[in-house]
């Protein structure tokens, strides 16, 4: 059984601590290039790896980031 | 499978738990009061005592604790969160009562009043968040400050012939009677916040047991005071922080019952 997931986050709250970056095991998540209003480097997805464990979420100190998981 | 299939509302595995009010953390990025913060309303929220629970924040960065978490709050003095505790859980028995403190507030203006509650076997929760410094106040030197340690008040480093050792404070309080579960955690990668949960929760449901204190030591970052990024302040913990205060239970009354 395989899991194929995808998050969102609320850019406008992200902080971009990247300790979500750091915990992410397949690197689905890095920090975009683009700033928010307040100036902070969001996290984003990337690629189509993310298996949708939560460990980004669970680390997140701001709560920004929700995930979604489905079985494939 | 296209990515915005799987973005439905029945897919959902992990969001934020409504008790998390919609304020945006004072934090600063990293902080792992964060963390502890969404750990506590999670716990809370599985447990269903949101109306049952009463937190007492600290004076330091997480004194507007209750800006966040949508639980009754007080706040106590500079230190004073457990013996305002102990008032609260005296006068409401069957409350949830927790106590959320940092190291300058718990180990160095509050060390009366912890060790007291703890002899005294209070039914309280204490979470305690030793990041080694002062963060609120600008990066000074605290009593859990490592030696060798750098701070805006020991840029040398800290010297134990100037500024004493650190204070490990679990170790000491296991030795008294009234305590029942002290446990030491941290939250810097995914399984450890899940452990350092498992322990909150734990804590909370002795609270109502009547069996004494229990404490949850969560070793933090302070990735402002300490100069470092947020990933790297989560490596320096574990390279130089975890020697001192090591991860694990100290102390659990109940574990062979």
């Amino acid at each position: 059984m395989a899991f194929k997931g995808a998050i969102d986050i609320d850019k406008e709250k992200c902080k971009g601590c990247a300790v979500c970056v750091a915990n992410c095991p397949t690197a689905s998540i890095q920090l975009s290039k683009m700033v928010n209003n307040k100036g902070y480097h969001y996290a984003e997805m990337v690629g189509e790896g993310c298996i949708g464990c939560s460990s980004c979420a669970i680390v997140c100190p701001d709560s920004v980031i929700s995930v979604y998981r489905i079985k494939i | 499978m296209n990515i915005e299939d799987i973005k439905k509302p029945e897919n959902l595995v992990y969001s934020k738990t409504p008790l998390l009010t919609d304020a945006v953390m004072h934090y600063c990025p990293g902080c792992s009061h964060g963390v502890v913060h969404k750990l506590v309303a999670e716990v809370i929220e599985e447990m269903g005592i949101q109306d049952k629970t009463v937190g007492i924040s600290p004076v330091g960065c997480s004194v507007f604790a209750y800006n966040y978490i949508d639980i009754d709050w007080q706040q106590a003095a500079h230190g004073r969160a457990p013996a305002l505790a102990t008032a609260v859980k005296r006068l409401n028995p069957e409350k949830y009562v927790f106590t959320y403190q940092g190291d300058g507030d718990l180990c160095s203006i509050g060390t009366a009043e912890i060790i007291h509650a703890c002899a005294r076997g209070e039914n309280i929760l204490v979470i305690f968040i030793n990041n080694g410094i002062y963060g609120m106040t600008g990066g000074q030197m605290a009593p859990t400050t490592l030696l060798g340690m750098k701070t805006s008040t020991t840029p040398y480093g800290r010297d134990a012939k100037l500024n004493g050792f650190p204070m490990v404070i679990a170790p000491m309080i296991a030795e008294l009677d009234g305590t029942a579960y002290i446990t030491r955690q941290s939250v810097h990668t995914a399984a450890a916040a899940r452990k350092a949960k498992a322990a909150i929760r734990k804590g909370l449901e002795y609270s109502v047991k009547g069996v004494g204190l229990s404490f949850v030591e969560i070793v933090a970052t302070c990735n402002s005071g300490w100069k470092l990024s947020p990933v790297e302040a989560n490596r320096w913990m574990v390279e130089n922080m975890f020697p001192k205060y090591p991860i694990g239970d100290i102390k659990d009354v109940l574990k062979d019952k």
